[in-house]
């Protein structure tokens, strides 16, 4: 494999991420249980849709193809999305949400950091504008998960619980691809290893704070990266690519 | 699942260095930090300030609408504590 073919693999994959958080997280927008959350909650969810548009136009021009950033989030079937399965898991309850957003948000953070490092100027740009939104992203959720874990006993035990169930989902974030290989190697891109250890690290802090647990080992679950998605997935790329694909070109 | 009312928060933005504070509106949060997240949310999203400053309602000491006579109006028959009520004599300088 070319360093350029893994170059824009690697960018598709980063535009996949942000596009089905955001596309998640859109599905949020006149249900949040307070009116500043719900604006809070909106402005997220654009902030990672105007990053998979950056994502994916930059993805479209390496691939050179003549298609867009359009087709790449609209036209393309649901086993060519690379995103992490943590992001596509469903936003459950307001607890639920937090903590998938502090689980990848802790992650994506890192990852942006060290991207804004690597080699290609182009990628190194989109990172670091990426990388003061989601900066202020880790702050929100990490707040609420200590709120709810240091909460009442109730939301105690609800958050403690999200932690569990999502946790198999962060093993897939730091187990290394061909692409993951490839920008490290060709690029200067993250070394997952490393990040690993950041985010543990962090994690640890926030959830000592938020009075939780950390769950102990288990087995991970991964496919994301690879086209195997889960079940819900079907649901949200239908939801999100029905209009493009059933009225092609449609503008307003 | 009981439905408690966060307390209401006063938000204050600097919307340029040099400039003061200015009151913009209010907002409902749970801890101040939480404030401090929301006026970012709310009222600066179109780069409407450099700084913010929020602080709960309650703490705010007003002056009561009841007493405004008492408070404000002894003050408007007294002309004389306005500059413009002196007139300057001819041959001053440096007034």
């Amino acid at each position: 494999m070319k360093p350029e073919q893994a170059l824009q693999a690697y960018v598709l994959g980063l535009g996949d991420n942000a596009m089905v958080l955001g596309q998640r997280l859109i599905e949020l927008v006149a249900a949040s249980p307070e009116l500043e959350e719900e604006l809070a909650n909106a402005n997220f969810a654009l902030d990672y849709i105007g990053q998979a548009r950056l994502f994916y136009s930059y993805a479209a021009e390496l691939e050179g193809k003549g298609r867009g950033e359009d087709d790449m989030a609209f036209l393309r079937p649901e086993n060519e999305f690379r995103n992490l399965l943590l992001v596509e898991q469903p936003n459950g309850h307001f607890g639920d949400t937090m903590v998938r957003q502090v689980l990848f948000d802790t992650y994506y953070l890192a990852l942006l950091e060290a991207l804004t490092r690597c080699s290609d100027e182009r990628l190194a740009e989109i990172a670091a504008r990426a990388e003061k939104e989601v900066r202020y992203h880790v702050r929100h959720a990490a707040q609420w998960l200590i709120r709810l874990g240091d909460g009442t006993e109730e939301s105690h035990d609800k958050v403690q619980r999200s932690l569990d169930d999502l946790w198999r989902y962060t093993g897939e974030m730091f187990s290394a691809d061909a692409f993951d290989e490839a920008m490290l190697k060709s690029f200067n891109g993250p070394d997952l290893d490393v990040l690993a250890a950041g985010w543990r690290t962090e994690l640890e802090r926030v959830v000592a704070e938020a009075t939780l647990q950390l769950p102990g080992e288990t087995v991970m679950a991964n496919g994301g990266k690879q086209g195997r998605h889960t079940e819900d997935f079907g649901f949200l790329i239908a939801e999100m690519q029905i209009l493009p694909r059933t009225y092609p070109g449609a503008a307003w | 699942m009981s439905k408690q009312e966060w307390p209401l928060y006063e938000v204050f933005i600097r919307t340029r260095g040099g400039l003061s504070h200015r009151h913009a509106g209010s907002l409902h949060a749970a801890d101040d930090q939480m404030a401090l997240d929301h006026a970012r949310d709310t009222y600066t999203r179109r780069s409407e300030g450099v700084s913010l400053w929020v602080v709960r309602s309650d703490r705010i000491i007003a002056s009561d609408p009841a007493e405004t006579s008492a408070f404000f109006s002894p003050a408007e028959d007294k002309i004389y504590r306005h500059p413009t009520f002196y007139e300057v004599p001819d041959g001053v300088e440096n007034l």
